[in-house]
């Protein structure tokens, strides 16, 4: 592990100690852990996905930003890996704005429906 | 215009190869403009499954009961182990290591093949129980998928969960092929300290189906 101990600049991508790889990789399998017993143990109604969608932002971001070493990266490469997000935001936020206007109308469930009159 | 750049820059105006560090810097930018792309990918599914469970809340969650956690949790400590292992070939590449990064990388292809094979096994069970899409209604099953006491809503929880799963499976094998490519250049002893683009970006592709999983996991197999 000698040459891995300290944080330096590779010839081209940046080279970042062994022991930091470790942390992650065990933070993420902690994490996991922490996942599976909330979501089998704790209740706390429609708060469950957001609690679970938390804890994978946090293990995306770890994986992203040391193991993918966007934490290293220039403003440029930030930006590559916003953008997306923000435009997933957008997707999801009209969506959902949108949704409970008409919550009466169920694509899938009109076949159903029909039956029911019948 | 193009002329007046080149005579600023040095060596040959028409290069074939530009330099290591221009290359390399070239090539992930690159990359994550692609990877950008791919989590547009999966986020328009997301997105479907988020406005599906939202309007068929019980019967999504009833249908997620029928997933086996536990086989995903194994599957996603496998792939977090594979992107820790596909990490350290990167580093290995970047001391100049091959032997390591081809060692590295073997690994993270075995952890892949270890991925399919429990979604293998995940996939056969939901056909024997007959919730899969395209088979057959037999006795034996306990499911029927063409049946019209089949709901609707489990049809779409699953084909949700099959184009999600097998989307991202496809993903585990094209990540496999490239992480082989790439272990098989270092078994060539061809990466050096200056070059080692196919391991690096072989590995932010791997990367990002391990993240596309984190993703995924909580979702179709937890969340009530």
């Amino acid at each position: 592990m000698s040459g891995h101990d300290n944080s330096e600049h590779g010839e081209l991508g940046h080279i970042v100690p062994f022991k930091v790889y470790l942390a992650v990789c065990i933070s993420l399998m902690v994490l996991t852990v922490i996942t599976v017993v909330v979501a089998e143990t704790v209740d706390v109604g429609s708060w469950n996905i957001v609690v679970a969608m938390l804890i994978a932002s946090v293990k995306a971001s770890l994986v992203a930003l040391f193991f993918m070493h966007l934490k290293f990266e220039d403003p440029i490469t930030w930006l590559y890996a916003g953008f997306p997000i923000v435009l997933l935001f957008l997707l999801m936020g009209g969506i959902f704005l949108d949704n409970p206007t008409r919550m009466e109308v169920k694509p899938v469930e009109v076949v159903d429906t029909l039956k029911a009159k019948e | 215009m193009s002329s007046s750049n080149e005579a600023t820059v040095s060596g040959p105006p028409h290069a074939h190869h530009w330099d290591p560090v221009t290359a390399y810097h070239g090539s992930k930018l690159g990359m994550w403009l692609f990877l950008a792309t791919e989590i547009l990918l999966f986020g328009v599914l997301f997105t479907a499954f988020a406005i599906f469970r939202y309007l068929y809340m019980e019967e999504f969650h009833h249908a997620s009961q029928y997933l086996d956690w536990k086989m995903g949790a194994i599957n996603t400590a496998v792939l977090i182990f594979s992107s820790f292992t596909a990490v350290l070939g990167v580093d290995a590449a970047q001391h100049g290591d091959n032997k390591k990064t081809f060692r590295w990388l073997c690994v993270t292809v075995a952890c892949g093949f270890i991925f399919l094979i429990v979604k293998y096994l995940e996939y056969s069970h939901k056909a024997h129980i007959g919730l899969f899409p395209f088979i057959e209604c037999n006795d034996h099953a306990q499911f029927c998928w063409d049946s019209v006491e089949f709901k609707n809503e489990f049809k779409m929880y699953f084909g949700l969960y099959y184009c999600m799963t097998m989307l991202h499976a496809l993903h585990v094998i094209i990540g496999m092929g490239i992480l082989t490519w790439a272990l098989l250049k270092a078994k060539k002893n061809r990466y050096s300290t200056d070059y080692y683009t196919p391991v690096e970006m072989g590995a932010l592709y791997w990367h990002l189906v391990d993240l596309i999983w984190i993703y995924l996991f909580p979702l179709l197999y937890l969340v009530d």
